[in-house]
């Protein structure tokens, strides 16, 4: 953990918001303020809270999107349709509205600075979230681990952080395969089906070469991908998975 | 109810309310089969309160369920739990 100062109770903390931006039809990134921010590791989360009028409160976490240097605390939250929480985040939240918020929290399913060997990435759909964290966090670092990240998503227009993961690979050892599940744009030269075991045997890292595969997404997709891996070869004690669910709405 | 499975990071928040330190990165050994890992690895259910089930062998491991200022906790199902500083 990043110093003592996640060590203690946690104590839910104001948040203001600062800013809100689109980044596809479904999903937006909210920047907070938060004062007394402890600092966080890339890949941490952090539990959101909102209290009716009535006092009914409901609870849900989120991945940090931002990266630990970041002068505001950033989340990237999907829009559930019928989720309690996440309707509110993306489409009433403001800048200057305030939310309550604790963490970081976490610390199994984080970046480590001092990987020796590949890192690989493999995202599905806005499980990208602390996967991005991670990205912008080896580039804060002017990191040299060899990183890719294996993005699946429906369609071009549903890709989270397109230009700057763009950008980022302009970075020496950071590379983004994508594959689009379900729509491709015309002349798409990339892969278009789900990922399965054959696609995982092209683009991860062979296991010798591997340090760590961080693997987020919907629980069908993580237990697809991290079972094929284990079949691939990998060690399973290298594959780090965080699932997300309706639950996470 | 949700069947749904997700990972012990997602209890991250409420674990480290209780115990007051981070715990996803604390190894548990399973009483049942006498696998170990990571809290964060094991298997997450939610429903009125969290179960959490060995990967291995998917006994118990722990149960919590959280009402206002308190907290039920049942570990019968851990042999030894191991926190690293």
């Amino acid at each position: 953990m990043a110093g003592t100062a996640v060590l203690g109770r946690l104590n839910w903390r104001v948040a203001d918001v600062v800013e809100v931006r689109p980044e596809t039809s479904r999903t937006k990134t909210i920047a907070f303020d938060v004062p007394d921010w402890p600092g966080h590791q890339a890949g941490q989360h952090v539990d959101v809270r909102l209290t009716a009028e009535d006092g009914y409160q409901a609870e849900r976490s989120y991945s940090i999107a931002s990266a630990s240097d970041a002068s505001t605390l950033e989340l990237t939250v999907e829009r559930l349709d019928d989720g309690e929480v996440s309707p509110y985040l993306t489409e009433e939240l403001r800048p200057g509205d305030a939310i309550e918020l604790r963490g970081p929290v976490g610390g199994y399913f984080v970046w480590d600075s001092s990987a020796a060997g590949n890192v690989f990435l493999v995202a599905g759909g806005s499980g990208v979230v602390p996967l991005m964290a991670m990205a912008r966090q080896r580039n804060a670092e002017g990191s040299g681990i060899p990183t890719r990240l294996l993005y699946s998503a429906r369609a071009l227009e549903d890709v989270i952080y397109r230009d700057e993961l763009a950008q980022l690979t302009q970075e020496d050892g950071f590379d983004v395969v994508y594959t689009l599940t379900r729509a491709q744009p015309s002349g798409w030269q990339g892969y278009d089906r789900r990922v399965d075991r054959d696609l995982l045997a092209e683009v991860a890292p062979a296991p010798p070469e591997l340090a760590v595969s961080f693997v987020c997404g919907p629980t069908p997709f993580v237990e697809a991908v991290a079972g094929a891996l284990v079949e691939l070869g990998h060690e399973p004690m290298r594959i780090k998975t965080e699932r997300f669910g309706p639950t996470g709405g | 109810m949700g069947a749904l499975m997700l990972d012990g990071n997602a209890a991250a928040g409420v674990l480290q309310e209780i115990f007051a330190v981070e715990m996803t990165t604390a190894v548990g050994t399973c009483d049942s089969c006498g696998a170990a890992g990571e809290v964060g690895r094991v298997q997450l259910y939610r429903g009125a309160g969290l179960i959490l089930r060995c990967p291995s062998c998917e006994a118990v491991l722990m149960k919590i369920v959280t009402s206002g200022t308190r907290a039920w906790v049942d570990l019968r199902g851990l042999r030894t739990l191991q926190l690293n500083a």
